[in-house]
C-alpha cells in the first residue's frame, strides 16, 4: 500500500463495513419480477381494484392447460387422467375439464335451496292467480322439447323455480366435449380450466401448481411421449418471466462482466489493475440494491438488469483513475487535483438527472432512479477516496499514450464533420416532427415480460375455453358482507334490464349464488302457511290438465321450505357455487367487496358509459364501474406523461447545476449541446426502425444524458484548462484523458448494448437507447469541443 | 290376321308391360332387390333444406289431456334444425351446430347438448335422420327398417344406458326422402306424436 497513512486504512475500514452492512442488507431482501413495480404507489380506488386483481383475483387464479399431439381419444384420456389426480391436490381449488363432476351435488344443492334463491319467489307468485300463471307455464313447458328435462320435476316444483336458477346460473360459451372432455373447436386440443387456491401473484406457488400439472401429465402420459403439455394463465406468466428476468439478467452480467473485463485487460494488460477496477463496481451495485430494498421494501428484478448495464458506466470512474494517472503514485495525487473536480461534477449531473425519478408515482421507475444515484455515488466514492489507498506502489497500467495521440489527432479533425453533423441533426429533427404523433407507446402491455408466442397461446387456449376474460367489472363494497350483498341485489336488477336489453350478455353476482339474508327471509315469508297454499292450489289448477294430487309432493317441500335455515357461505361448501362466492366476494379487514363482472353481447361490445349512466341512476353509493383495460391503459399513460415532466425536470436541473458551478450561459450551451444532440438523433433512430418509445427508453435518455455529460465536461475542461504554452505533459495527460473516455465509451456501449439484444422489452429498451446514445454523445462531444489547441 | 293381330298385339303388350314396370317407383324395383338403410339415408341426405308444418300431441300420465302444440320445422342440412311453435305458447327451439336456443317470450336459453345426453340423443335422433346421418344415428340407436320406399318406418332403439332411462323407442315414418311422423315413446310410457307436412318446395 502508498505510504499506508492512518487516513487510508480508515477509509478502507469504513469502505469494508459498508460493504458487509449492504451484503446484510440484501441478504434480507425479497426480489420480485411481477408487474407490481410498474403499478402506482398511491392508487385511486380503481386503480386500487386493478392491483388487487391483477394479483390476487379471480382471474390470477386462473391455469388454462391445453393437451397436444397424440389422438382425439388419447387426448381426452389424457385430459381425465391428470384431471383426476389433480383434484386430489388440494393446491387446486377446481379441475375442470367438462367431466360432469360436482354437477350432481350442484343441482341438489339448487334444488333443495330453491325458494331461497330463486329470484321469482315473491308473496304474488304464490298467491292463487300466481300458481295458475306458474303452472300453466310449466306446462305449456312440457310441451316443448325442453319439457323432457322438467317433467320429472313438476310434482315437487309446479311453479318451475329449478327452471328459473338454472336458467339464472347457465354460463357462457364453453368449449365442446370429445371423447369426454372438453377439446377445442378446430378440435386439436384437449382442455383444462383450473383455479389456484394460491392467488397469482404467489409465484413460488404458481411454479409448485405448475410443476404439479406437469408432474400429473407426465404420469399420466408416459406411454405417449406424442402428447405435449402447454399452459397458460397470469400465474403461468409471472413464473416465465420471472425465470426469463432471473435467466437473463445473470447471463447479461456475466456476459457484461467477461467483455468489460476483456477490453479493460486489452488496454491494462494488468489483472490487479483489472480486479481494482471492479471494486467500485461491485461497491456501486452492492449500494445500489441495498438502498432500493431499504427504501421500497423489494427489489424489481428490472432494477437488477439494469444494474448489470450499469456496471459499463461504473467502471468508468476507475478507468480515468488509472488511465489518466498511469504515470504512477504522485501522479494520483496530482489527478486527483486534476481531474476529480470533473469527475465529481458529472456524478452531480447524473445525480441531478436521476433525483427527478425518485419523484416518480411509479416504483419501478423511483427504484432505478434510486439504484443509479446510490449506485454512481458509492462507485465514484470507492474509486476517489478507497481505490487509491488499496493500489500498490508500483502499480501501473499499460501505456495508452499512443492511442491517446491517435485520438487526438483525430479529434483536432473532428471539426471537419460538422457540417456533417449538423445535416444528420437537421434530419433527425424532421424524422421526430413527422413521427411526433406516433412516437410513444402508452399501452402497458408493452411493459410486460411476456413474449409474443405466450401472449397468442394465450389467447388461443382462452378463445378455446371460453375463459373469462375479466375487462369489465361492477364492484360493490360495504361494511358488512349483508350490505354488499343487498347492493349486489340492488345492481343486479339493474344489470339485468341491461340484459333484457341486450346492451349485456350477461353477468355474474355473489347475490346470485348467496343472496342477502333480507332477500332470502323475504322470500321465505313468500309461502304461504300449508293449509292456505292447498286451498290456493286447488283454486290455481283450474282450466288447468291437471289435479291437486299430482302435488302433494310441492306442498311438503313447501311446507318444509317455510322453516328453512337461511343460506349461508358455508352451506355453499362442497358445490361449485362456493368457489364462484369466492372469487366474487372479498373480505379486507373490515371491509367487504363484491365483484361483478360483465360479459358483452353476443357479436357486441360493452357501451361503458350507458352501463355506468344505469348504475349512477341508482344513486347506491360505493358502486363502482370499472374497465380494467383501459383503466391499466390510463394508468400508465398517466406515468408515461408523469416521466417525460420528470426527465424534463432532470434536465433543467442538470443545466441549473451546470449554471451555478460555471456561471457562463455559453459554457453551459456547449456542455449541453452535444448531449441534446444525442437525445435527438438516438431518438430518430427508434423512430425510424419502428421502435415506439416506452417508458424505459425515456430512462434510457436520461443516462444517455447523465453519461454524457461526463465526457463533455472533459472536452469542457480540457477548453478551459490554463494551458501555459506548449506543455508536452499536459498535452500527453489531455491525451490520456481522450484514451480514458473512449475506454469509458465502449464499456457504457457495450454494457448497454447487451441488453438490447434481452426479450424482455424493457430491458431491451434502455439498452437500444444508452448504447448508441452513449457514443453518439462521445462523437458529439469531440466534434463541437472548441479546439482549444487546433 | 290374328296371327298377325296377336303378333303385333303381343309386343304391345310387352312394351306397355316394360314400360309400366320402368314408370313403376323406383323404390319399389328396389325394394324387390333390397331396400334398404343406406338407401334411405342416400335419398335424405340429398335434401339440402326443407320447410314444414307439424302438430305434436303429447300424452302425459301426470296430464288429465294430451298437450296440442303446432308450428312450422325448418331443415338446413346437415345440422341446422329449428322448431318454431306458434301454439300453444310462441317458442322457438333451434339446434345448431350443437348448440340449443331455446326462446320463449323474452327469456332466451342457450344449452350445449353435450350437456344435456338425453336431450341430445332425442334431438339428434331427429337430426341425424334428416340428415342421412346413419354413422351418428349408430352411435346412439340400433337402427331398423321397415316397408318400401313409398312408405317406410325407421326405428331407433337406444343403445346407451342413460337414454334408455328416457327414451325407449322412436319411429320415424315418411316416404321417399320426406318425413312423415315421429312418435316417440318415453321409458315412463309417455308418447308423443308428430305429424309433418311439407310445405313449400325448396
Amino acid at each position: 500500500m502508498k505510504q499506508a497513512p492512518a487516513r487510508g486504512r480508515a477509509a478502507i475500514a469504513l469502505w469494508l463495513a459498508f460493504i458487509l452492512a449492504c451484503g446484510i442488507v440484501i441478504s434480507r431482501s425479497q426480489f420480485t419480477t411481477d408487474l407490481s413495480a410498474f403499478l402506482p404507489r398511491n392508487p385511486t380506488p380503481a386503480q386500487q381494484l386493478l392491483m388487487e386483481q391483477i394479483r390476487d383475483g379471480l382471474a390470477s387464479r386462473l391455469i388454462l392447460v391445453g393437451i397436444e399431439g397424440a389422438d382425439a381419444p388419447t387426448r381426452a384420456w389424457l385430459s381425465r387422467q391428470t384431471a383426476t389426480q389433480l383434484r386430489a391436490d388440494p393446491a387446486f381449488v377446481t379441475v375442470n375439464n367438462g367431466e360432469p363432476v360436482s354437477a350432481e351435488r350442484d343441482r341438489a344443492f339448487l334444488f333443495d335451496h330453491r325458494y331461497l334463491l330463486s329470484p321469482a319467489v315473491t308473496p304474488a307468485r304464490f298467491s292463487a292467480d300466481g300458481l295458475h300463471a306458474a303452472l300453466s307455464e310449466s306446462i305449456d313447458l312440457l310441451a316443448s322439447p325442453a319439457g323432457l328435462l322438467v317433467k320429472s320435476l313438476l310434482p315437487r316444483d309446479p311453479t318451475g323455480e329449478m327452471v328459473q336458477l338454472l336458467e339464472q346460473l347457465n354460463g357462457g360459451a364453453r368449449p365442446k366435449m370429445v371423447d369426454g372432455a372438453w377439446a377445442s373447436a378446430d378440435g386439436a386440443r384437449a382442455l383444462m380450466l383450473l383455479q389456484t387456491r394460491a392467488s397469482g401473484s404467489d409465484i413460488d406457488a404458481q411454479q409448485r401448481a405448475m410443476d404439479a400439472i406437469r408432474q400429473a401429465f407426465e404420469k399420466a402420459s408416459g406411454a405417449t411421449p406424442s402428447a405435449r403439455l402447454v399452459m397458460s394463465g397470469p400465474g403461468v406468466f409471472s413464473v416465465t418471466s420471472r425465470d426469463t428476468i432471473k435467466n437473463q439478467v445473470s447471463r447479461l452480467a456475466i456476459i457484461s462482466i467477461a467483455f468489460i473485463a476483456t477490453l479493460l485487460l486489452l488496454v491494462y494488460r494488468s489483472f490487479s489493475a483489472l480486479a481494482l477496477g471492479f471494486l467500485p463496481v461491485i461497491s456501486g451495485a452492492l449500494a445500489g440494491i441495498a438502498a432500493v430494498s431499504l427504501g421500497f421494501g423489494v427489489v424489481h428484478g428490472i432494477t437488477l438488469g439494469f444494474g448489470t448495464a450499469l456496471i459499463g458506466e461504473a467502471v468508468d470512474y476507475s478507468i480515468y483513475l488509472f488511465v489518466q494517472s498511469e504515470l504512477g503514485g504522485s501522479d494520483r495525487q496530482n489527478w486527483i487535483e486534476r481531474l476529480w473536480p470533473t469527475i465529481r461534477l458529472g456524478v452531480l449531473t447524473s445525480v441531478a438527472g436521476f433525483a427527478s425519478l425518485l419523484l416518480s408515482g411509479f416504483p419501478g421507475l423511483a427504484q432505478l432512479g434510486l439504484y443509479s444515484i446510490t449506485g454512481l455515488i458509492a462507485a465514484a466514492t470507492v474509486t476517489r477516496f478507497v481505490l487509491p489507498h488499496l493500489l500498490p506502489a508500483n502499480f501501473r497500467i499499460h501505456d495508452v499514450s499512443a492511442i491517446g495521440y491517435a485520438l487526438s489527432r483525430l479529434v483536432q479533425r473532428a471539426a471537419a464533420l460538422r457540417w456533417a453533423a449538423a445535416i444528420l441533426l437537421l434530419a433527425a429533427c424532421a424524422i421526430l416532427f413527422s413521427h411526433r404523433a406516433s412516437l410513444w407507446d402508452d399501452k402497458i402491455a408493452s411493459l410486460s415480460p411476456v413474449s409474443q408466442t405466450d401472449v397468442a397461446l394465450d389467447a388461443s387456449l382462452r378463445t378455446d375455453t371460453g375463459a373469462p376474460d375479466v375487462r369489465y367489472l361492477v364492484v360493490v363494497s360495504g361494511a358488512s358482507m349483508e350490505s354488499v350483498l343487498r347492493s349486489c341485489e340492488q345492481v343486479s336488477a339493474i344489470l339485468q334490464t341491461q340484459v333484457d336489453e341486450g346492451e349485456l350478455g350477461r353477468f355474474e353476482s355473489p347475490s346470485r349464488y348467496l343472496p342477502s339474508t333480507a332477500t332470502q327471509r323475504a322470500r321465505r315469508l313468500s309461502l304461504p302457511s300449508p293449509g292456505e297454499l292447498e286451498t290456493r292450489l286447488a283454486q290455481a289448477v283450474q282450466g288447468l290438465p291437471v289435479s291437486t294430487q299430482l302435488f302433494a309432493p310441492f306442498l311438503a317441500d313447501a311446507a318444509a321450505a317455510r322453516s328453512q335455515p337461511l343460506l349461508r357461505a358455508a352451506d355453499l361448501e362442497q358445490t361449485s357455487m362456493a368457489m364462484a362466492v369466492a372469487a366474487l366476494l372479498i373480505e379486507q379487514g373490515d371491509h367487504w367487496s363484491a365483484l361483478l363482472p360483465l360479459t358483452a353481447p353476443k357479436d357486441g361490445s360493452i357501451n361503458a358509459r350507458r352501463i355506468r349512466a344505469a348504475l349512477d341512476a341508482t344513486g347506491l353509493p360505493d358502486v363502482l364501474f370499472v374497465d380494467m383495460k383501459t383503466e391499466s391503459d390510463n394508468l400508465y399513460s398517466g406515468y408515461l406523461h408523469e416521466a417525460i415532466r420528470l426527465s424534463l425536470g432532470g434536465l433543467v436541473a442538470i443545466i441549473g447545476l451546470l449554471l451555478f458551478v460555471f456561471r457562463s450561459p455559453m459554457r453551459v450551451v456547449r456542455i449541453i449541446a452535444p448531449l441534446a444532440a444525442a437525445v435527438i438523433t438516438v431518438t430518430a433512430g427508434l423512430a425510424v426502425f419502428g421502435q415506439q418509445m416506452i417508458i424505459l427508453h425515456l430512462v434510457g435518455l436520461l443516462l444517455v444524458v447523465a453519461v454524457g455529460s461526463n465526457y463533455a465536461l472533459f472536452f469542457d475542461r480540457a477548453e478551459h484548462a490554463p494551458i501555459a504554452g506548449p506543455d508536452p505533459l499536459a498535452h500527453a495527460a489531455s491525451s490520456r484523458t481522450l484514451a480514458s473516455m473512449l475506454f469509458a465509451g465502449l464499456t457504457t456501449a457495450a454494457g448497454f448494448g447487451l441488453l438490447s439484444f434481452s426479450s424482455v422489452s424493457v430491458l431491451q429498451a434502455m439498452g437500444v437507447t444508452v448504447a448508441p446514445g452513449v457514443v453518439l454523445a462521445l462523437i458529439y462531444s469531440a466534434i463541437f469541443a472548441r479546439q482549444a489547441r487546433a | 290376321m290374328i296371327l298377325h293381330a296377336s303378333s303385333v298385339v303381343f309386343p304391345r303388350v310387352m312394351r306397355h308391360l316394360l314400360l309400366a314396370l320402368a314408370l313403376m317407383p323406383a323404390s319399389v324395383v328396389s325394394h324387390a332387390a333390397q331396400w334398404d338403410i343406406d338407401q334411405l339415408m342416400r335419398g335424405l341426405a340429398q335434401v339440402r333444406t326443407d320447410h314444414s308444418s307439424f302438430v305434436e300431441k303429447k300424452f302425459i300420465a301426470m296430464l288429465d289431456q294430451p298437450l296440442e302444440s303446432s308450428g312450422e320445422l325448418f331443415y338446413r342440412a346437415p345440422d341446422y334444425l329449428e322448431r318454431r311453435t306458434i301454439k300453444p305458447k310462441p317458442e322457438s327451439v333451434i339446434l345448431d351446430h350443437g348448440t340449443l336456443v331455446i326462446e320463449r317470450g323474452r327469456h332466451r336459453r342457450d344449452m350445449q347438448l353435450q350437456d344435456y345426453p338425453e336431450l341430445a340423443a332425442f334431438i339428434d335422433s331427429i337430426r341425424g335422420t334428416l340428415a342421412g346421418d346413419r354413422e351418428a344415428l349408430e352411435r346412439s340407436y340400433r337402427l331398423s327398417l321397415d316397408g318400401t320406399a313409398e312408405h317406410w318406418t325407421l326405428q331407433l332403439l337406444p343403445l346407451k344406458e342413460g337414454i334408455q332411462a328416457v327414451v325407449s323407442r322412436i319411429r320415424i315414418a315418411g316416404a321417399r326422402d320426406t318425413l312423415r311422423s315421429i312418435e316417440i315413446t318415453q321409458a315412463d310410457g309417455d308418447s308423443s306424436l308428430m305429424l309433418i307436412e311439407k310445405l313449400a318446395a325448396p
